[in-house]
């Protein structure tokens, strides 16, 4: 399932559905398995009357880990060197998020085939939640 | 260092994490299918490192007994002061793996304070950037994963117009 340098092109992209209609459960999930119980995120009363938000949203590390998801399906278990991003836009729940990976170069590092990553997911309205880089791993 | 932080990683809670992003992959969960994978063992999503947050006794986003806590109970916040800001969010999160995460590590987490930066916004007011590096050694001492977080505090939540 790994990626072969060879079948490698600039430019090339592999995308996923990485949630459809996102749930306040799934929020609540991921608060407790992340130990990140901000209010923010599961408790929408303190949101709406004391934060100033128009409900709870997802936890940034949650629009990562959806994002995370793509890029493993696409490089491989444990091929990842390096995973990073900007969180460009809240995530609500009842989004629908899409995320992205596009090959920017192949190249050698320390005896290995990489390949370089750019990243970006965006929501239902086109607006981008997520953007990011990633380097992995490839068979040669 | 005293405010090193022991993680230790298990199963079950790769198990939950997984769960959580929505990810039905087996090698999070299912050690015999993770036998048969070029790994050969049971991993960690990429994003699980900051699930450190766990096993940092001080940690703020966790309610505690007997401590205020600035959620809705009957009244939407049971901190008394108005709160000026929304609070902190998640700005930037880089990582880098050396070696991929397995249940029975017992990591320890060295935390390093980084930059401090500020900027204006149009939809939020201030902004003050704050950066924390997280280091990961295993119990060999062995570096496992760098983590690069950075937090913003906004003057006001930030508009959604």
């Amino acid at each position: 399932m790994a990626l072969n340098a060879s079948n490698l092109n600039e430019g090339d992209v592999h995308e996923e559905v990485v949630v459809d209609d996102l749930t306040r459960t799934q929020l609540v999930m991921y608060s407790g398995a992340s130990g990140d119980y901000n209010p923010l995120h599961t408790d929408d009363l303190y949101c709406k009357e004391a934060a100033g938000y128009p409900g709870v949203f997802a936890h940034g590390m949650l629009s990562m880990g959806l994002t995370g998801k793509m890029l493993t399906n696409y490089v491989g278990d444990g091929r990842l060197k390096k995973y990073g991003v900007r969180f460009t836009n809240q995530v609500w729940p009842g989004d629908t998020l899409t995320a992205k990976a596009t090959v920017v170069e192949v190249r050698d590092e320390g005896g290995d085939k990489v390949v370089d990553l750019k990243l970006e997911t965006t929501n239902q309205d086109g607006k981008t939640v997520v953007l990011g880089s990633a380097t992995a791993r490839v068979d040669p | 260092m005293s405010d090193d932080i022991k993680m230790p990683v298990e199963g079950s809670h790769i198990m939950m994490f997984a769960r959580s992003v929505g990810d039905e992959n087996p090698i999070y969960h299912d050690e015999e299918y993770a036998k048969t994978t070029e790994v050969g063992h049971i991993i960690a999503p990429p994003t699980f490192p900051r699930s450190v947050a766990q096993f940092d006794p001080e940690y703020f986003l966790r309610w505690r007994p007997s401590q205020e806590w600035f959620g809705s109970g009957k009244n939407p916040t049971s901190v008394t002061e108005k709160p000026k800001s929304s609070g902190g969010l998640h700005a930037e999160q880089h990582f880098e793996y050396h070696r991929q995460l397995k249940p029975g590590d017992q990591l320890t987490v060295t935390v390093k304070p980084g930059k401090t930066w500020e900027k204006e916004s149009k939809r939020a007011g201030k902004l003050t950037f704050t950066e924390t590096i997280q280091e990961y050694h295993d119990q060999d001492g062995e570096l496992v994963i760098t983590s690069r977080g950075v937090g913003v505090k906004t003057e006001r939540p930030v508009d959604q117009s």
